[in-house]
């Protein structure tokens, strides 16, 4: 139920993530969900792709800062309180939460989480019957 | 006003005589008392009796600041420690200063040419004069400070920082001078803004700053802000301290105490001397020191000199501005910043590869000091926080070692060029001129 997420380095400078997106392009591997993170003078591109390992070493070889972080993948239903209830269970559970990102479609909505503790994580979510997608699902997204 | 009028107005032949009658007396003191200077004169097949005016100089063996360095501490002095009466350091690259002894006769010169450059500017005994170089083994704090002593002035020696209550002190004791960089001038004028007392409630009149390569723009600057006059103290640490030369009211070049410092311009990378007029690597010979005299010493800063008449009276030798430096040693916020330096701090640092850049600019006539550093591949982290304590860690480590905070910048892998030969680490976009 861990979903391996990319985080690039990049430079605050033009035409930077354009360059990974064309790279990415090229080799053929889709992006399902990306953030960016950034500071002054740098970012930190977080990407769940279709191919992992291909992405990891088309951005390698072309001189990229690229490391493997495992985040969790929630799915709610795309209605109010959904998303606070997922949460007030993590809050509970005494886990922290570094970052999170979220894309929603029509009537559902995915939440991207990076726990500090997560197989705690999974398994709390799980007992409360709340549905995690496993990475072969969130590619087909 | 002109404190030494004999010698400042001498006529070019008497003053030509005089450094030469100096200048054989300082041949000989190294030939006989310093050991160095002695076998490097002999390796170049001279004895003091070669020397037999100015037209020999260029037989005279060259000091280099490295001589200072392999002969820390004292190996250059030319007395016994017995006649040393002060020790002043300045910084220097492995963490070892450069070490300077001066006599009781020598510092009475340091005085004398301090005189000569604060009456330049227009002070006098009835005058208090803020002395906000730092005081310690850095020769800014007490070089001016004894220069203001002695042409009466009342000295209030803060030394640097703690900067409300200079601007307190400056308004209460009412001073017409104040002697420091001129990028803590302009820091000390924005707090003099800050500080909500009306500009006519102080008396500041005059600022002598040195101490770093400073501008036209930045003279402009800091006489419009502060409301006053902003004169060149220029001094190097080797040859006596802030002293050597001035400006004067004309504010038109930098009058040089050509009594004591011997100038000369030389072919940065021959050495061989440049006719009068032409831009070179700027040469010092001490002709009167006694404790730790230096043969054309090279300071590696780029300037010409001009042999005009001025129209302040003055027929010493003016210096123009310094156009840069043939070395790499930078000076940042007045501060003498070595890439050598930065380099060993970078290679400590377990997260970093041994790769950087610095950039130096001028922003608003203050100093940018950007260093660009590249993570190991292993140590890039997915979290920002984690990121950004590794840059605070490297910021505070340079910091510690070089005296000043550079803006790190993490770059991405391989961004910074990497080189065969000679390493072009440094881009300087200052402009002095």
């Amino acid at each position: 139920m861990l979903i391996k997420q990319l985080s690039v380095f990049l430079e605050n400078k033009k035409g930077r993530f354009t360059e990974v997106a064309r790279l990415l392009g090229e080799a053929g591997v889709n992006m399902s969900a990306f953030t960016v993170s950034e500071s002054s003078d740098f970012g930190i591109l977080r990407i769940i792709v279709s191919d992992t390992d291909r992405a990891v070493d088309v951005l390698r070889s072309n001189l990229y800062a690229v490391s493997l972080t495992d985040v969790v993948c929630l799915y709610c239903p795309n209605q109010p309180g959904a998303l606070a209830r997922a949460m007030e269970i993590i809050t509970k559970a005494g886990i922290f939460i570094e970052y999170m990102y979220a894309f929603a479609q029509v009537d559902s909505a995915h939440v991207i989480i990076r726990p500090d503790d997560t197989k705690r994580c999974v398994e709390v979510l799980k007992a409360n019957q709340l549905t995690l997608l496993a990475a072969s699902d969130l590619y087909k997204l | 006003m002109i404190w030494n009028e004999a010698i400042e107005c001498m006529r070019r032949d008497e003053m030509r005589k005089l450094q030469e009658m100096r200048f054989k007396r300082t041949v000989e003191r190294v030939y006989h008392n310093c050991e160095p200077y002695r076998k490097r004169m002999q390796e170049a097949g001279i004895a003091p009796d070669d020397f037999r005016g100015i037209d020999d100089v260029a037989k005279l063996p060259f000091t280099s600041k490295k001589d200072l360095r392999d002969y820390y501490p004292f190996r250059l002095l030319s007395v016994p420690m017995s006649e040393i009466v002060r020790l002043q350091a300045s910084s220097g690259t492995t963490g070892k200063p450069i070490v300077v002894g001066y006599t009781r006769r020598d510092l009475g010169i340091w005085s004398e040419v301090g005189a000569r450059c604060f009456t330049a500017y227009g002070l006098g005994k009835q005058d208090v004069v803020q002395v906000s170089y730092g005081y310690g083994l850095f020769t800014g704090g007490l070089g001016a400070h004894c220069a203001v002593e002695t042409i009466g002035g009342a000295v209030l020696p803060m030394s640097s920082g703690n900067t409300e209550k200079q601007i307190m002190l400056m308004h209460d004791f009412g001073a017409v001078g104040l002697a420091c960089t001129p990028s803590y001038a302009l820091y000390l004028a924005d707090a003099m803004k800050d500080s909500g007392i009306p500009r006519e409630e102080f008396k500041l009149k005059v600022g002598a700053f040195g101490a770093e390569p400073w501008t036209e723009a930045m003279r402009r600057e800091l006489q419009e802000k502060l409301g006053i006059k902003a004169y060149d103290l220029y001094g190097l640490t080797e040859i006596i301290g802030p002293g050597v030369g001035h400006e004067c009211a004309c504010q038109n070049g930098t009058h040089l105490c050509e009594d004591h410092f011997y100038p000369e311009i030389v072919d940065p990378t021959t050495g061989e001397p440049l006719p009068a007029g032409q831009t070179g690597e700027l040469v010092f010979s001490t002709i009167s020191k006694e404790g730790m005299p230096l043969l054309r010493f090279r300071t590696r800063d780029l300037t010409s000199l001009n042999y005009e008449p001025c129209l302040c009276g003055r027929t010493s030798v003016r210096m123009n501005r310094i156009l840069g430096r043939c070395d790499d040693m930078l000076i940042i916020r007045g501060v003498n910043v070595f890439p050598s330096q930065l380099e060993a701090v970078i290679c400590e640092i377990d997260e970093l590869e041994p790769h950087y850049f610095i950039v130096v600019d001028r922003v608003n006539n203050l100093d940018t000091f950007e260093v660009q550093v590249e993570v190991k591949a292993e140590f890039y982290s997915d979290e920002m926080n984690r990121m950004l304590d590794l840059r605070r860690r490297i910021i505070h480590r340079l910091q510690s070692v070089i005296g000043l905070s550079p803006d790190v910048k993490l770059v991405e892998p391989r961004s910074i060029e990497r080189s065969q030969g000679k390493a072009k680490r440094v881009l300087d976009k200052r402009k002095f001129n």
